[in-house]
């Protein structure tokens, strides 16, 4: 186990700092710090229950909150989810958000709402995605309700490349998909952070995140109770140790 | 000026060009232009039947827009008719405005009251943001009754001129509903441009998931607050258009029985499609006299009616001819 912060290998794009989020009277999230670096995909794990997905509405501002979101060295307005979105922090929802009735390319398009009608930087973005998603690009005019879970993963995450992101956060991608779809869309982020874009990405399965995160956050009742070094980790038994401990 | 084709169309990307036939959706417009043509050719009781529907075809249109692109909740829209229609009542029967300006200048209190309304209440979601717009909707009918100086209460305001600019007047019937009818149509393209653009994107977005619209830079209580504006300036419009054809207001126009009719013709006609206000208000409008000659079993049929219609029909007719369109572009 690692103190936080002895990891870093790049100064932190994003920087959570004491985030504390209530739902009622129940504390979900406290005090919880998070960096995430340039070229960095960093994992948070935990049990159901944990406060993770809390963990990224909270960064985004789609819940109250408390502590602060730095952003590239500047403070996130706390209750301004699409302006954070706007400044490049961008989230891919558990479940995926995918509007069902719209069409795949209706779909990519929103995710560059935010630039209006540049039809130049809309096309760069889209073959961007496609070059991500080949497969994406043969199903643009399908009603994306009407695609697979893998296949409306792939939407949801090009869709937030489409905003063209400076923090990329992912709430489980892998929710009830089969393993290789799982496997193509998490090498995918990989080689999102390893192009330069950091990644925060919640994630049940912990061994399949750890195998590509740089580090890792152990959430557990809202509380950073570990911090990982996944090279450390050398088999299933060390990681329930931590999950256990 | 060259119609260059759009970069982020399909066809930009090597797909060919959606082949989307339009043949139920025309059956729909077919039907509506059928009936609105035999109340013009025929004229009479039928052409004021129609000319009512015509004018809860406008009102439902702004429903449509707030309800069906946006999907949201709105029990209230009665309000903002009533403050379009008593504008225009007062503005020309005390004031002696012309109908017009007495229209835009319902049209600008309706729009300055949904904004003092919407900024507030839109914050509210489903049933909250339901019984909110009840309310207003309800406190605009006191006012009505209450406020006797200006409406003169339950007497009314009567004498309110016709429809007309300048030295045109729409008087007979017949001038009514061709009026009706191009304000209708004029709505009907409104709502299509609405639905195709960005606007009408940043709709779906928020009527999709609202989570996921401010997630991806969608200010999502901006959009609501515009659809919201949409829709009473749309309703104002209606109540504008209704006192100057029956020439009477009073408060019992703008009830809540206007606000229950004005839903049964939206999710009849069928939510967030474009024909569905227009077919919605004519078929709701015309059943009950349909049935009239049922005498004790009217009401009765139309209930079954309206049942028989949502059972088999739940989009709606023009959300089934959608769908059919659909089927045959697959």
């Amino acid at each position: 186990m690692t103190a936080a912060g002895t990891l870093e290998v790049a100064p932190p794009v994003l920087d959570v700092r004491g985030l504390t989020a209530r739902y009622g009277h129940v504390e979900a999230l406290r005090g919880v710090n998070l960096t995430a670096g340039r070229g960095e995909l960093v994992a948070v794990l935990g049990p159901n229950g944990a406060g993770k997905s809390t963990l990224l509405r909270a960064i985004m501002g789609l819940i109250p909150n408390q502590g602060e979101v730095r952003f590239l060295d500047k403070s996130l307005p706390r209750r301004d989810p699409a302006g954070a979105a706007n400044k490049g922090v961008v989230l891919v929802p558990e479940g995926r958000g995918i509007f069902g009735p719209m069409t795949v390319l209706e779909n990519l398009e929103l995710g560059a709402f935010a630039i209006g009608r540049d039809k130049a930087e809309i096309e760069r973005r889209l073959n961007r995605v496609f070059e991500l998603f080949p497969r994406v690009k043969e199903r643009l005019k399908q009603v994306a309700g009407s695609m697979s879970g893998g296949e409306q993963q792939m939407v949801a995450v090009g869709r937030a490349m489409m905003s063209d992101p400076k923090v990329l956060l992912l709430d489980e991608p892998s929710l009830g998909l089969a393993p290789r779809v799982t496997g193509e869309i998490l090498d995918t982020l990989g080689a999102l952070s390893a192009s330069g874009l950091p990644v925060v990405l919640v994630e049940q399965k912990a061994p399949l995140a750890l195998k590509l995160a740089c580090r890792a956050y152990l959430l557990s009742l809202g509380r950073i109770v570990a911090t990982i070094n996944p090279r450390e980790v050398k088999s299933h038994d060390e990681l329930a140790q931590y999950y256990f401990a | 000026m060259t119609n260059s084709p759009s970069i982020t169309s399909p066809e930009a990307h090597g797909l060919a060009r959606p082949r989307t036939r339009h043949f139920g959706s025309a059956a729909v417009w077919v039907l509506s232009a059928a009936i609105i043509g035999y109340a013009l050719v025929f004229g009479g009781y039928m052409a004021t039947i129609v000319a009512f529907a015509l004018i809860y075809a406008v009102f439902v249109s702004g429903l449509n827009v707030f309800m069906g692109l946006t999907a949201q909740v709105s029990f209230g829209q009665s309000a903002f008719a009533a403050i379009g229609g008593y504008t225009s009542a007062v503005l020309t029967t005390t004031y002696e405005w012309a109908p017009l300006p007495g229209m835009v200048a319902g049209l600008v209190f309706a729009l300055v009251a949904a904004f003092l309304i919407g900024f507030p209440t839109l914050r509210l979601k489903g049933h909250y943001l339901a019984m909110a717009t009840l309310a207003i909707g309800l406190i605009t009918y006191e006012i009505a009754v209450e406020w006797e100086s200006v409406t003169q209460g339950y007497l009314g305001i009567s004498g309110i001129p016709p429809l007309g600019i300048g030295p045109f007047e729409a008087v007979s019937d017949r001038a009514i509903l061709a009026v009706l009818s191009v304000i209708v149509v004029i709505l009907a393209f409104a709502v299509t441009r609405i639905r195709r653009s960005r606007l009408g994107r940043a709709f779906s977005a928020v009527a999709g998931s609202e989570e996921a619209a401010s997630a991806l830079g969608i200010n999502v209580s901006r959009y609501k607050l515009v659809s919201f504006l949409i829709a009473a300036a749309i309703a104002s419009l209606s109540g504008s258009l209704f006192v100057h054809v029956v020439g009477y207001v009073s408060p019992e126009v703008f009830g809540l029985h206007m606000v229950i009719l004005a839903f049964t013709m939206v999710y009849i006609g069928g939510l967030g499609t474009v024909a569905g206000p227009l077919i919605g208000a004519l078929i709701i409008s015309i059943l009950p006299e349909v049935f009239r000659g049922m005498k004790d079993y009217q009401d009765l049929a139309y209930g079954v009616t309206m049942i028989l219609i949502l059972i088999y029909a739940p989009k709606g007719i023009a959300g089934v001819a959608d769908a059919l369109d659909a089927r045959r572009s697959a």
